[in-house]
């Protein structure tokens, strides 16, 4: 993962102890006690211990764990719905857990919007009101806040429904009036607390869907909670795995997939359907030899016979993929007395993304036996995934 | 072994006499307002004719409940018209508005912080205990020497017991609100009081208009017993009929209370079911 990226919350040695002594409670913690053995002594519960992670400016976090892993603990912590025992939680220079009052209402209104698992709308308001309500709080002038809200209510599709009351929706509406509500208020983060967890199992398939295309419109900063190892993995940029109120890995869905850091982490990841997950740039190699567009037609097929191979692709410069050239249509342009190979290059194969899940590759294969190539936006050859490394793949990961 | 008998009541007693005499200005004060108030109220609603108050109420009830109603508050309010009785209802009525005008006044904000305060609530649940259990009629003996025989003593007395409801209520109809909502507020940064305004009371308003239905309820029992400490209305025509011992009159104005009683009721129910939930 690219590390250099702006952080936009940076957390560090956060706890929280719920209980009446909590520095009891952290001073037996560094004595190296679990939470049941704490739990024993002082009566206290440790919510959450020494947990540190960032959450880079755009991108979409998830924090999922099973229920008493603390991940709706830390959520809260985040935007102080809940206070902190110790530790840090900076946010554009501001932590936190010191802010006064006044500093945190401000801070709230304008870093956190946040969307509830069971939509926490306000019954008294209709959905057009629900939606304003952020920017109500803030003293946002109304008409200017109608058009925001609606607009809001537009791109979650609840255009038409604006007068409707929150008991008058299904469970996905409901919840497109929580996100709506979110949107409208343009806070720097969005905190999701298993915003799709309520909902039913094809609506909840939509609803990740359409936060994606969201995502990739708006690039919003999200920390999103789960206890869903499969939602976490769909939606995912990166993973935060919570255990007993510890953090047992970061990373991406991928590397929380084939490296997983502990047997619990493996356990936990048994019953995925990899193949969905895994995708062109797992099983990708680097290209072992390209030709230039500015090669001659000999200086192509020389390097294909160097690594016994019968077709070659071809870049320009900045390694952005022109084509594919056969050893065939080499020797005819020898023939031809060619200078240059580019009028002899074949557009006749297949490229993808890296993010392509490798189960849509396998259709590709069966048409040609040439290596896929992966290309980013910019068509930049990034590397090849040939049919034999798909298969390992796949066969590595079912093994684990 | 002799104990002494503790002397609560005379304490008690010394108590309020020093209470009435320190603050003579003060109850002499609201004396002369409330007293002001009910006048003013009992002539404004006597100086409609009697058909013309029917025919609001009538209107009122059906606008804001039903027909049903509104044609059931004609026919009582004429029957109470026809026995004679209106005048003393009008004088029944001032008192249950004015004594619950005051106690839901006191009641709300009292209601609210006790919501919000957890040591104010611990504090206030027993006063209100003691405020409904003590029989009602204790009230009315320290209300003389404060206001004088008459109305006023009867809506100090009313006040002291209908309140408790309204307070409850509003504590409970704030405790209510599913924590949820607090936390969805308080997440997009509501101050107390925007959080209070927006979410909370509003929310809590059905609750609200149960604990006013109920003071209302209150509030008319105890102004028909305050008959006995010379408040005028209906109360006063059944302690007439009590001691010429005419069975007759008292039912007449029973009944009066009752239908008066079962309007008020159904009008404040329907206000309450008239808002969204």
């Amino acid at each position: 993962m690219d590390e250099t990226r702006p952080v936009k919350i940076q957390v560090r040695g956060l706890s929280k102890v719920f209980g009446k002594q909590p520095k009891k409670a952290l001073e037996l913690r560094d004595q190296g006690l679990k939470r049941p053995e704490i739990l024993e002594k002082t009566g206290q519960t440790l919510g959450l211990s020494d947990i540190s992670f960032d959450v880079y400016e755009g991108e979409l976090l998830v924090i999922m764990g099973l229920s008493g892993s603390g991940k709706s603990t830390l959520i809260r912590c985040l935007n102080r719905l809940i206070d902190t025992t110790e530790g840090e939680i900076v946010i554009d220079g501001e932590n936190i857990p010191t802010l006064g009052e006044k500093a945190l209402l401000e801070c709230r209104r304008r870093h956190f919007s946040m969307v509830f698992q069971n939509f926490a709308l306000f019954p008294h308001r209709t959905v057009q009101q629900n939606a304003e309500f952020g920017l109500e709080i803030r003293g946002v002038e109304k008409s200017e806040r109608q058009s925001i809200a609606h607009n809001a209510l537009k791109q979650v599709g609840l255009e038409g429904w604006e007068d409707a009351y929150p008991n008058q929706l299904s469970g996905g509406m409901q919840q497109r009036v929580g996100l709506a509500r979110a949107l409208a208020n343009d806070a720097s983060v969005l905190l999701m607390d298993e915003a799709f967890s309520a909902l039913d199992p094809l609506i909840r398939k939509d609803m990740q869907q359409e936060l994606l295309q969201l995502q990739s419109k708006m690039q919003k900063t999200t920390v999103f909670i789960t206890h869903d190892l499969d939602e976490a993995l769909n939606i995912g940029d990166r993973i935060v795995l919570l255990k007993d109120g510890e953090v047992v890995q970061i990373g991406t869905p991928e590397e929380i997939l084939t490296k997983p850091a502990d047997d619990y982490v493996r356990r936990f990841i048994e019953g995925v359907d990899r193949s969905r997950i895994l995708t062109a740039e797992s099983a990708m190699r680097p290209v072992r030899t390209t030709a230039r567009d500015s090669d001659g037609p000999r200086t192509a097929l020389h390097r294909m016979r160097d690594h016994s191979i019968d077709s070659i692709y071809v870049t320009d410069r900045d390694r952005q993929l022109l084509g594919l050239l056969e050893a065939d249509a080499a020797s005819r342009a020898i023939e031809a007395k060619a200078e240059t190979i580019t009028d002899h290059l074949t557009q006749d194969f297949r490229k993808v993304p890296p993010d392509e899940p490798l189960q849509n590759l396998f259709a590709m294969f069966s048409e040609k036996s040439y290596p896929i190539a992966v290309v980013d936006e910019q068509q930049r050859l990034l590397g090849v995934v040939v049919k034999g490394a798909v298969l390992d793949e796949l066969a590595r990961a079912g093994e684990q | 072994m002799e104990i002494t008998r503790i002397p609560l009541g005379s304490w008690i007693e010394s108590g309020l006499t020093w209470l009435t005499s320190e603050y003579s200005v003060v109850t002499r004060g609201i004396s002369r307002v409330t007293q002001t108030g009910i006048n003013s109220l009992n002539d404004g609603l006597m100086w409609l004719p009697e058909w013309a108050l029917l025919a609001i109420i009538a209107l009122l009830c059906w606008k804001l409940a039903s027909t049903r109603l509104a044609i059931g508050a004609v026919a009582g309010l004429a029957l109470i018209w026809n026995l004679g009785l209106w005048n003393p209802m009008i004088e029944t009525l001032t008192l249950v508005v004015i004594a619950t005008l005051v106690a839901v006044v006191i009641a709300l904000p009292v209601g609210i912080a006790a919501a919000l305060s957890e040591r104010l609530y611990r504090v206030i649940m027993p006063v209100l205990d003691f405020m409904q259990t003590m029989p009602a009629f204790v009230y009315l003996i320290p209300a003389i020497p404060f206001f004088g025989i008459g109305s006023v003593s009867a809506i100090f007395a009313t006040v002291i017991f209908s309140m408790p409801p309204a307070i409850r209520f509003t504590t409970l109809g704030i405790r209510q609100v599913p924590v949820e909502l607090i936390e969805a507020s308080d997440a997009y940064g509501a101050t107390r009081g925007q959080k209070l305004f927006k979410v909370q009371l509003p929310l809590s308003l059905p609750t609200v208009m149960a604990g006013i239905n109920q003071t209302i309820m209150l509030a008319l029992s105890m102004v028909v017993i305050a008959a006995m400490i010379g408040a005028d209305g209906l109360g006063s025509e059944v302690w007439r009929a009590i001691q010429r011992l005419r069975p007759g009159d008292g039912f007449e104005a029973g009944i009066a209370v009752v239908i008066l009683a079962m309007l008020l009721d159904r009008l404040t129910q329907s206000l309450r079911k008239s808002r969204r939930s």
